[in-house]
């Protein structure tokens, strides 16, 4: 499989507070192929953003990867020393942060910290850099792409600072790109343009992709197959459709009739009672299974994953029929 | 659903975490409780002239008084024993903190919320007002406010109270600015519930925490700025000897020799006051930033 | 057609923000540019009783702002918000409590240093429906009613999940036996699988208390799923009002079709999986809004007189109202 370019195998990323060991990544494994894109989904709490940081080893104290593999490249990223972790950062491998006000320097004008970024990787003139710096700009999709290298940030509206985002990720064409709902921030209309815009680049550059988001629609539009997280674990893969269309696990299934667009007006809604388990003290066995209507004293053992067809869930009493999900 | 806790439980057991804050408490609560029992802990009472003999001033530490009692400290000029001496000087020093600490909350923070609630004019007049005042040195002011009012008890907080309450102006002000923008004030004023109301049962309660790190500063301020005064005669008077006048009553023996007659109420102050700045301090961190849950 | 509620071309300014200089300058006569921000311009609607109006559009519409001129909790630049004839607010001032407010941020909107209990109990006893003593049954009572365990009372804000506060909050503003409830934003922060419990739970309450609600959401699925009628605003105007489904279905606006159609639907059983359309351009600042038609510059139907005038709103049917000078053309292109 010379094709791939991320491959991650039971990452466990826990963070050691005062109040106990918190398990927010417990077993996550996936692998992603050149231009391919996966949809990371779940809810607050279900460990989606800890693992993309964690690809990346962004990790901060007192937090720490204790387990898995994360092989880019086939180079092994965990036990990576910081100085090669920080030469792959943002050449080989890169990320798109939800807030773009946060992800750009208010006090730097845009050419100077596109350069910054091309300079950590690359030696270049200032006026190739900056040549390279515009036309990255104009793909995607800011006009006047020249003029508005000389702007700060705060000139800019949310959208346009979220292309820019984009475009410092894409600054040395990575081979895998980890965007942490880029577009959650983003007034309706902008998301679209957004999604329209990375469908085309990352099909243009061949850039394969994690996009992390909560959003189902979103993400469905985009990529090719999902992962749906629960509790640090994930719980569901497959291609996307596959999944949508008939899933496995409880929760993906409860998830996808709970949505607004999937009910008929002014009706009840399909809810999953209670709430997302603290991650202090997840009860033994399967997270869901509190919440699980289908749950049995078997699933007071931690399932595995099963996989068949090309599809994963990990479950012992899985969906076996669409119609039973909406029930 | 988590801890069921008050705030207060979840401060102390923050709190006691770091060992060096709780030991400073503990100094702290002692030196409080040898201030205000003084009359019963003191080997003598330093202040009943039938005590004192001039025989026995000026003796050195371990000297054994015709009281017959050894005056573990040594004695003063007037003979008095230094230990009893520092035990009435703490009392002296912290009601006079305590006092001016409090008027000073009082006076600060209902300017300060005033102005941020209203706004307008008020608050424009109001903080310009405060903002003159930081610009004096304390001591400038206490000064200059003694040596219009005279010297006594009441002047000397007087005097305290005018250096220090635009201290507490400030906090309040930008805490009562930052809470009154925050959706639940909003809420409040949506059912609608008075002004009134609003600022006695939210606005107020939520702007404690920095006014409270604030208040242990400024009483530790205010015992070093009254024993400054004192030890430039400008306190209170000799009757009532607070930490700094007896440091200003050994001055002349410095250099004779004689340290202990500074000395001890010097280290006794300065004991009270670090304490009273790391409880402060451990306070202050954690009311800020709270980083986790 | 009754009006329980009636909103009567209501404007809110903000600002201008004059420095002192400019200020002086304007005192002594001269030119000063102004740079007010018009977050909601003529606004005329009316909402019967037990019916739900959404209220949609993106950042800075003004929907919120909206929003907090019905709930009393702004006072309009001009016009009047009556309530069963009875205006609203006097003198800047709110004079009625059967108009109470759900807030977006169930972590902002509860004191954090009171027991949801007080935070829910303080404004019924401020306004007599109980007293002191009765609080604490008065209080659980309406916890059972939004789900909530009454035992929770006594508890603090952080002790509860997002899900839960935003139960406390509903159950505050119930407490006061409103009439009119207004919700902002109130299942944005909240999870997916939560979002459906607040739903309907809103849902079941709305139904049993017969009440009247403005729901304010820029998610249009929910919008869709809560709403009998809805409202699409654009830089401040309402540019298009009817019943939810007909609006969404066959829009007669231009901006309205497109933003439903730039929302990305999820649609299992069809082919395309995800369907969705993109709008050319970005919303424009308020601060300086276009000429004529304000969504002129990104409308595919465009001409010369909505670059010139404001459109007016005109009537579409007998619940239908637009303000746009081709919805004409727009509706026939559906047949």
């Amino acid at each position: 499989m010379s094709d791939l370019v991320l491959s991650v195998k039971d990452l466990a990323t826990h963070f050691f507070t005062r109040a106990g060991v918190v398990k927010a990544v417990d077993g996550v494994s996936f692998d992603l192929v050149k231009g391919e894109i996966m949809g990371l989904v779940g809810e607050s709490g279900s460990g989606k953003t800890v693992t993309g940081f964690s690809l990346l080893g962004l990790v901060d104290a007192p937090g720490r990867i204790v387990n898995g593999s994360v092989k880019l490249n086939g180079t092994e990223l965990t036990t990576l020393p910081d100085a090669d972790l920080r030469a792959r950062r943002g050449r080989e491998i890169s990320m798109i942060f939800q807030d773009p006000i946060a992800t750009l320097n208010p006090m730097l004008t845009i050419s100077q910290q596109m350069r910054m970024a091309i300079d950590a990787h690359e030696r270049l003139s200032k006026r190739a850099a900056e040549a390279q710096a515009a036309k990255l700009l104009t793909q995607v999709g800011i006009p006047s792409a020249a003029a508005r290298l000389r702007g700060y940030p705060h000139e800019f509206s949310g959208g346009m600072r979220q292309r820019v985002a984009i475009a410092i990720a894409l600054l040395h064409r990575p081979a895998v790109i980890i965007a942490d709902e880029p577009t959650t921030a983003l007034d309706v209309s902008i998301q679209a343009q957004i999604l329209f815009q990375m469908r085309e680049l990352a099909a243009e550059m061949g850039t394969a992709m994690v996009w992390i988001s909560h959003d189902l629609a979103v993400v469905s539009s985009l990529a090719s197959k999902l992962a749906v997280m629960y509790a640090g674990r994930i719980v569901e893969q497959g291609p996307t459709a596959n999944l949508l269309r008939d899933p496995r696990h409880p929760y993906t299934a409860g998830l996808i009739s709970s949505l607004p667009a999937m009910a008929k007006p002014g009706l009840p809604l399909h809810q999953i009672p209670g709430a997302t388990p603290s991650l202090l003290s997840l009860p033994p066995g399967c997270p869901f299974a509190p919440r699980c209507e289908r749950a049995t004293k078997a699933c007071d053992v931690a399932p595995d994953m099963t996989f068949a067809n090309n599809r994963g869930w990990r479950c012992f009493h899985p969906v076996v029929e669409a119609k039973e999900a909406i029930a | 659903m988590s801890n069921a806790s008050t705030p207060l439980r979840r401060f102390w057991a923050e709190f006691r975490e770091n060992k060096v804050a709780v030991v400073a408490l503990i100094v702290m609560i002692v030196m409080i409780l040898l201030a205000v029992f003084a009359s019963v802990v003191s080997p003598q009472n330093p202040y009943d002239l039938a005590n004192l003999s001039l025989m026995d001033s000026r003796r050195p530490p371990g000297f054994v008084g015709s009281g017959g009692y050894t005056h573990v400290l040594g004695t003063d000029p007037q003979g008095r024993d230094l230990l009893s001496a520092i035990f009435y000087g703490l009392r002296v020093s912290i009601q006079i903190g305590l006092a001016a600490g409090f008027v000073s909350l009082t006076i600060g923070t209902t300017l300060g919320i005033l102005a941020a609630y209203v706004g307008g004019r008020v608050e424009a007049l109001i903080m310009r007002l405060v903002d003159l005042q930081l610009a004096f040195p304390a001591i400038l002011l206490a000064l200059v406010i003694v040596a219009l009012l005279g010297q006594g008890k009441a002047q000397l907080i007087g005097a305290l109270v005018v250096a220090q309450y635009a201290y507490f102006a400030r906090t309040a002000y930008g805490a009562a600015k930052a809470e009154r923008g925050k959706d639940y004030i909003e809420a409040a004023l949506a059912i609608p519930l008075s002004a009134r109301l609003v600022v006695m049962r939210h606005l107020l309660p939520n702007c404690t925490p920095p006014l409270i790190v604030v208040a242990t500063v400024q009483i530790a301020n205010s015992i070093s700025l009254e024993a400054t005064l004192s030890f430039l005669g400008l306190g209170l008077p000799v009757t009532e000897p607070s930490l700094g006048m007896l440091i200003s009553n050994g001055f002349p023996y410095m250099m004779s020799g004689r340290y202990w007659i500074s000395v001890y109420p010097g280290v006794a102050l300065i004991i009270l006051i670090v304490a009273i700045n790391l409880v402060g301090d451990q306070v202050r961190d954690q009311f800020n930033p709270r980083l986790r849950k | 057609m009754s009006a329980f509620l009636s909103i009567d071309n209501v404007s809110r300014l903000f600002g201008p923000n004059l420095s002192t200089g400019e200020k002086i300058a304007a005192k002594l006569g001269g030119k000063v540019e102004t740079r007010a921000v018009r977050a909601v311009s003529e606004v005329s609607l009316t909402v019967r009783k037990g019916e739900t109006l959404g209220l949609v559009g993106e950042s800075g519409c003004g929907k919120s702002t909206l929003g907090r001129l019905i709930a009393g909790i702004l006072a309009p630049t001009s016009g009047t918000v009556l309530l069963d004839g009875a205006p609203v607010m006097l003198d800047g001032r709110k004079v009625t409590t059967r108009v109470q407010t759900v807030f977006q941020d169930p972590f902002a909107s509860l004191d954090p240093r009171m027991k949801v209990g007080d935070t829910v109990s303080e404004g019924p006893i401020a306004y007599g429906l109980t007293t002191k003593a009765d609080a604490k049954g008065y209080v659980a009572n309406w916890f059972e009613r939004v789900g909530l365990d009454p035992v929770w009372v006594d508890r603090y804000p952080h002790q509860f999940s997002g899900g839960q506060r935003q139960r406390v909050a509903i159950a505050r503003a119930l407490a006061m036996q409103p009439d009119v409830l207004i919700c902002d934003e109130p299942v944005a922060s909240l999870d997916v699988s939560i979002q459906a419990q607040i739903i309907n739970l809103f849902l079941e309450l709305t139904q049993d208390l017969n009440l009247t609600c403005v729901f304010i959401s820029h998610d249009l699925s929910v919008i869709q799923h809560v709403s009998d009628r809805v409202a699409v605003m654009y830089l401040g105007r309402i540019v298009e009002l009817g019943p939810v489904n007909q609006v969404f279905a066959a829009s007669a606006h231009p901006y309205t079709d497109a933003l439903f159609g730039s929302v990305p639907k999820l649609v299992i059983d069809a082919d395309e999986l995800v369907h969705f359309d993109t709008i050319e351009g970005e919303v424009p600042s308020p601060l300086s809004p276009p000429s004529g038609c304000y969504y002129h510059p990104r409308c595919p139907l465009a001409t010369d007189i909505c670059v010139a005038t404001q459109p007016e709103t005109q009537t579409v049917s007998d619940l239908r109202a637009v303000a746009c000078h081709h919805f004409k053309t727009l509706m026939a292109s559906y047949q």
